[in-house]
């Protein structure tokens, strides 16, 4: 490890959770999540992106155990190994189980917050059901709880946006409510499925600014899907690439984003969001990803690369470890070929 | 001025503090007559009593003062609610507004009746493009067939002359209306429907635009291939257009102008990158610094410009007294919230007109922490 050696010792490395070799199908024998493995640390964020019909959404489906009707796990282990050191396979797990774990050990919140709250019910109703139901606090406890729990969240006049309905509040409001209900049991990992993709940019800053702080203060590993890039930038320490249904870069964010190494990633850099205002030709990624569930000889991206080459598409293209902490899903890793083959394939 | 403005060309007679009734902001244009111009564009919906407030009506938009010229590319951001949406339906004659003037090619959209509105309308000599190509898109018709409905609305072409402009329209837009054209909404990608949205838009070969987040749905990758087409169009057809888009920084790289809305008011507005590269008005330094990046080069952090106990809550309109971001605004005083909210109009030395609503305009950059 590069890390400090002293550091990793004051804090041992806990994973809140580990994904094996995860397969998920969408049909019969349409493989959309492909190998995909990895773990999160406690108290660490880690952003995963990818276009849509990458597989993000599909692989924090199956950490939460709600893929659709027709989605299958054929192969894979997910595991939380939490402070009680439990080592069991979430794809086995049943219904009954599953209660144990959803809104308990791992929460969630979606892009749609409204859809996710009974309209007829207030927010405060909502929240306290959840303690009453998950914590099995008794009702006037579970009343304080969650006023507790509205202030912390950064809801201002916790006790007036107790007793109202979620159509008095705005998006952003009820992101905080839905981000309340998800810690109200103090998970180990919080899920945020492309969370803030429908707010505007100052109350998207203000949630992930508060995403950061409950991070920071219950030690919740955050595992923040999202398509935007700069979003990852600016709140993970590290980030998951996936392409096409497989994981194609892992590593720290500042390192990734320095020396993408995955020509994919490189790819999303240049069409991201830049903290720019300058009037400039804006760039695309050219061509489009195989089908969903496609089976290709070789890389996947092989066919969008500028770097490609006869042996990309030869066989198959093996996660490899580019020293400690990163990995990449290519043979020619972007950051480590010379300037002039770089040069060409730009040319 | 004691800001920190050394790179930059923003005005220096910044005459704000204008407490006189100047009921807008009305940038003074220079060349050629706009295409479109708002003049204190007011509009208003109907409130149903509830057991809290009286039945009346909610302002959307105050006093909007707003021009664009052929080919050019005006941006509105602004948060959810502050009026975008009803700015480009006012524009299009979908909403009446309750006073102002929206003159479209010399002609006062605002003194037509039903049928004279109806009739510009099916002109399609101003088109919108709507959100979400899911929803605007019938999902039984074919590509072609949706990129033709208009045409049949302006009724002057054959069944067969209107299929030809449809793939023409295709075309523009880079889909390849061959392979496309028979298709439904549901056999095409989400980028691709979007640049169907575009196409249809395009297809009465209009002089204005008015898209509606046409990018929100999208990725980076056809988020900047949408935008770069809406840029080659008023290049090569000199299309105006109005681009409602909470993406800053992909809108710098297309846009020539911004307009900033909060609230139903114009904050700001000016030509992009000098207006989100050195905010005036404090809102805009806060929507600058709050938008994500991939690399952190902004000066200020979002936390440096909210108010302390700055609240998303639902709070009333400060009416006609008073800085709308007052409310919200780290360095307000007493003035801006009760003095009339001051209409500054700065005039740049070069050609494009500037306009900033602050009553602290030169001042709050010496205030941060």
């Amino acid at each position: 490890m590069s890390q400090p050696a002293e550091s990793a010792k004051a804090a041992p490395r806990t994973a809140v959770l580990t994904v094996e070799g995860l397969d998920v199908t969408v049909g019969p024998g349409v493989r959309a999540v492909r190998e995909v493995s990895f773990t999160l640390e406690r108290g660490e964020a880690v952003g995963l992106v990818g276009e849509s019909g990458s597989g993000k959404s599909l692989t924090c489906r199956s950490v939460l155990g709600v893929l659709a009707a027709g989605c299958e796990i054929p192969a894979g282990r997910i595991t939380l190994g939490g402070s009680a050191g439990e080592q069991d396979d979430l794809t086995t797990f049943t219904r009954t189980q599953w209660d144990a774990v959803r809104g308990k050990r791992v929460g969630a919140v979606f892009q749609d917050p409204a859809s996710f709250l009974n309209p007829s019910l207030t927010v405060g109703r909502q929240l306290s059901e959840q303690l009453r139901v998950g914590s099995g606090l008794p009702r006037s406890d579970a009343r304080s709880r969650a006023v507790e729990l509205f202030t912390a969240v950064g809801l201002h006049r916790p006790d007036e946006v107790y007793h109202q309905y979620p159509y008095e509040l705005s998006g952003g409001m009820l992101q905080r409510v839905l981000i309340a209900i998800a810690v109200s049991c103090a998970p180990e990992l919080l899920i945020a499925d492309e969370a803030t993709t429908a707010l505007d940019v100052v109350i998207q800053a203000e949630i992930l600014e508060l995403l950061n702080r409950l991070r920071t203060e219950q030690g919740l590993a955050l595992l923040l899907v999202t398509h935007d890039l700069a979003v990852v930038a600016e709140s993970c320490d590290r980030i998951l690439v996936m392409y096409a249904g497989e994981i194609v870069e892992d590593g720290p964010t500042a390192e990734v984003l320095a020396t993408p190494a995955h020509p994919y990633t490189e790819a999303l850099l240049r069409v991201a969001s830049i903290g720019a205002w300058e009037r400039r030709d804006l760039e695309i990624i050219p061509g489009r990803p195989p089908e969903t569930g496609a089976e290709l000889p070789g890389c996947r991206f092989a066919d969008r690369c500028a770097y490609a080459a006869q042996q990309c598409t030869a066989g198959p293209v093996a996660l490899h470890a580019l020293g400690d902490h990163r990995r990449a899903r290519c043979l020619r890793p972007a950051g480590l070929l010379d300037e002039q083959v770089k040069e060409e394939a730009h040319a | 001025m004691s800001s920190p403005t050394a790179s930059h060309t923003t005005p220096s007679a910044t005459t704000h503090t204008t407490p006189a009734a100047a009921p807008g902001l009305a940038p003074e244009r220079k060349g050629p007559a706009p295409l479109l111009e708002l003049a204190g564009l007011n509009v208003s919906f109907g409130r149903r009593a509830t057991s809290l407030r009286r039945a009346g009506r909610t302002r959307v938009l105050a006093g909007i003062d707003l021009a664009i010229g052929p080919g050019e590319i005006l941006g509105i951001i602004g948060e959810t609610g502050s009026g975008k949406t009803t700015l480009a339906r006012a524009t299009v004659g979908l909403v009446r507004p309750d006073a102002g003037r929206i003159v479209f090619d010399g002609q006062d959209l605002t003194q037509l009746d039903r049928s004279g509105l109806r009739e510009f309308r099916r002109s399609g000599r101003v088109q919108y493009m709507f959100q979400d190509p899911l929803r605007s898109q019938d999902p039984e018709l074919t590509v072609r067939q949706i990129v033709a409905e208009p045409l049949a609305a302006v009724g002057a072409l054959t069944r067969q002359g209107r299929a030809e402009r449809a793939d023409q329209a295709l075309t523009l837009v880079g889909l390849d209306a061959e392979a496309l054209g028979g298709r439904t909404p549901g056999q095409i990608s989400g980028g691709q429907r979007q640049r169907v949205s575009l196409a249809r838009a395009i297809v009465t070969r209009p002089r204005l635009l008015l898209s509606d987040e046409p990018v929100s749905a999208l990725d980076a990758s056809n988020r900047n291939l949408v935008l770069s087409l809406l840029d080659r169009l008023r290049r090569e057809l000199g299309l105006a257009v109005v681009v409602i888009s909470h993406d800053l920084s992909s809108l710098a790289g297309i846009a020539d102008r911004v307009a900033v809305l909060y609230r139903g008011r114009l904050v700001e507005q000016g030509p992009i990158g000098e207006v989100l590269d050195h905010p005036l008005h404090p809102y805009t330094a806060l929507l600058t610094a709050s938008a994500p990046s991939v690399r952190r080069e902004h000066r200020l952090l979002p936390s440096q410009l909210r108010a302390p106990a700055a609240s998303s809550g639902t709070q009333s309109w400060p009416d006609d007294e008073g800085c709308v971001f007052a409310q919200h605004c780290r360095f307000a005083d007493d003035a801006c919230r009760a003095e009339p909210r001051p209409g500054a109009v700065t005039d740049t030395p070069a050609s494009a007109a500037y306009a900033v609503a602050c009553h602290h305009t030169a001042t709050w950059r010496d205030q941060l922490g």
